[in-house]
């Protein structure tokens, strides 16, 4: 299995659309399409975002960064949302995100996510992601002893 | 399909990822339309037939048409079709046919409607799937035959890939489907969810059919390959089906985090040359950290339905206790030996106890351990189970009994089919560690 994440984009137009259909629609349509992924076993998580106006951006293109307010005048598509799934093959994965109900101006952007092993292994960066994750690990260790003794 | 030039000019370029576009949507619709088939004809072998042809003409007309906007129903119809086809040639058009025939012209009309969309009725859907797991693991059916009948009719894998994935003739495969077609058939199974008396048992079967074939994926019985992950995944996948059709079911999200806390560990699995890594050597760092939390996830479902630990969820439990520790030292054992009481309680067994042992032996000592698995040894039941051999071996080496060591390890080596196994358990007997 394969992990992809379908990345939900629209053009300003498209979200303003979107805010004119029915709202029990739109959440009936969403509702189906993610139930029928957590019944096919391959949905793994799914965030919708807020509004973008409540978003902002730090842009790295000067020396220090600078961080400006949305919605982002200039953007021509805006993220939405996304999914990640679980899936036998890259057609598989195409399948699903056919069947995602979007209308015009809206677009997935479906990609793969890495493995740990897409990495070179003795890159000192990646060593150190590898290290982060062990942090977690341990997190979680004391998170699971905590439990045990309140149990 | 009269002319092979004008066939081939208009399929795309690729016919391979046409064919893996076409069985991408059989995975994902095959259990739907089987089910859906078998409410209709009242004949589960007769719906797996009708829906493997619907299959097979998408496979010679897809490549070139393309994929229709509702595949499934594009499926449905077409195996309905061959259902009228079939029963018009044996002169059977029955009332049955009629209706079904006006079924077939009616969501033909409504697919062409605004929406595209077919009527849709989840429950229902559901309920017929919920039925086609249980037929599939009926307990008439041998063991290989319930694997088989799952993997293809609810997991949607043809009859190449089960064979790939068994290292099994396709032939064989296909035999055992044929023949468990046939037995269903001479028992009578009804396509139904079985009776609540019958319930558990039942579900324990089907439990059990997809453990067989998470564990065939990743501690392959036979043959060279000690991993074939694909499979465990599936089982997986078919597990998180289960658990929606049935989430008030405790063991099911026990299965589900078992799985998950089990899979969670396979990035370490093995060394650069494909060999088993031990729990104890395995970096640690490479284990999925998503899959962990899922699967924790799970077994916080399983505990919120409030009626106990099942074996799958304390196996789970055990497995997580595993997963949370930052190393062997830092595990905390005595939890460990304490789930697997609990599990020797709810599901006695020597493999169990044999576990346990292991435990003792982290918790209070090799000696502590050892005299567990020589219990065992004497008691015979286990005396043909490699594992057992391997655990004397590795606890007698620990107390400085090298010779001894080398000879379980020897006799742990004579008894596994798994040719890799077999080589990293002589090496161990020929220098006792």
């Amino acid at each position: 299995m394969t992990k992809y994440m379908m990345i939900m984009r629209a053009t300003d137009d498209a979200v303003e659309a979107f805010q004119d259909m029915p709202f029990d629609e739109v959440i009936a349509a969403m509702g189906r399409y993610n139930e029928e992924m957590m019944k096919a076993g391959i949905m793994l998580a799914g965030e919708g975002l807020s509004d973008a106006s409540e978003g902002f951006v730090v842009d790295f293109t000067a020396e220090a960064p600078l961080v400006t307010d949305g919605p982002y005048g200039e953007t021509k598509e805006l993220f939405n949302g996304f999914w990640i799934i679980d899936v036998a093959s890259k057609e598989e994965a195409v399948e699903w995100a056919r069947r995602c109900p979007l209308g015009p101006g809206s677009k997935l952007e479906v990609r793969r996510v890495n493995d740990i092993e897409d990495f070179p292994q003795d890159n000192e960066w990646i060593r150190k992601e590898v290290g982060w994750r062990a942090e977690q690990a341990e997190r979680l260790a004391a998170d699971a002893r905590r439990g045990a003794a309140q149990a | 399909m009269t002319d092979e030039t004008d066939a081939a000019a208009a399929r795309p370029a690729d016919p391979e990822s046409a064919r893996r576009a076409v069985a991408a949507v059989w995975r994902i619709e095959s259990a739907r339309i089987v089910a859906t088939l078998t409410r209709m004809v009242g004949d589960f072998a007769l719906a797996e037939d009708l829906a493997q042809d619907a299959l097979a003409e998408a496979l010679a007309q897809w490549p070139a048409s393309g994929i229709p906007s509702n595949p499934g129903a594009w499926l449905t119809a077409v195996a309905k079709r061959r259902a009228i086809d079939g029963w018009r040639r044996r002169e059977r058009y029955d009332e049955r046919l009629a209706a079904i025939a006006h079924d077939l012209e009616r969501e033909q009309a409504e697919a062409t409607d605004a929406t595209g969309d077919l009527p849709y009725d989840p429950d229902a859907i559901d309920d017929d799937v919920l039925r086609l797991v249980f037929v599939s693991c009926h307990p008439v059916l041998s063991r290989e035959a319930r694997v088989a009948l799952t993997l293809r009719v609810v997991g949607g894998l043809t009859t190449e890939e089960i064979a790939r994935a068994f290292l099994t003739p396709v032939s064989t495969v296909q035999q055992r489907i044929v023949r468990a077609k046939k037995a269903l058939g001479a028992a009578g199974v009804p396509f139904e969810v079985p009776p609540r008396d019958e319930y558990p048992e039942r579900l324990g079967t089907v439990l059990g059919v997809l453990y067989l074939i998470f564990n065939e994926g990743h501690s392959a019985s036979a043959g060279s390959d000690l991993m074939r992950p694909e499979l465990s995944r599936e089982a997986l996948r078919l597990a998180r089906v289960l658990a929606s059709l049935v989430p008030r079911e405790p063991e099911v999200h026990g299965l589900v985090a078992l799985m998950e806390l089990t899979a969670a560990r396979f990035p370490a699995r093995l060394d650069a040359n494909g060999d088993a890594v031990l729990l104890a050597d395995q970096d640690r760092r490479r284990w999925d950290r998503s899959a962990i939390t899922r699967g924790r996830a799970a077994l916080a479902r399983a505990d919120a339905l409030g009626r106990g630990r099942g074996p799958y969820a304390l196996q789970a439990a055990i497995a997580e206790q595993h997963d949370v520790a930052a190393s062997v030292d830092d595990t905390d054992w005595a939890a460990i030996v304490a789930l697997y009481e609990a599990l020797g309680q709810v599901a006695p067994s020597p493999v169990v106890e044999l576990n346990r042992a292991v435990a003792v032996a982290m918790a209070d000592g090799p000696e502590a351990g050892l005299a567990i698995v020589d219990e065992l040894a004497a008691d015979g039941r286990l005396a043909r189970y490699h594992p057992l051999h391997a655990v004397r071996g590795e606890l007698l080496e620990r107390l400085g009994r090298a010779d001894d060591a080398r000879e379980a390890f020897a006799e742990s080596a004579r008894l596994t089919a798994n040719e890799r196994e077999r080589a990293v358990l002589l090496a161990r007997a020929a220098t006792g560690r």
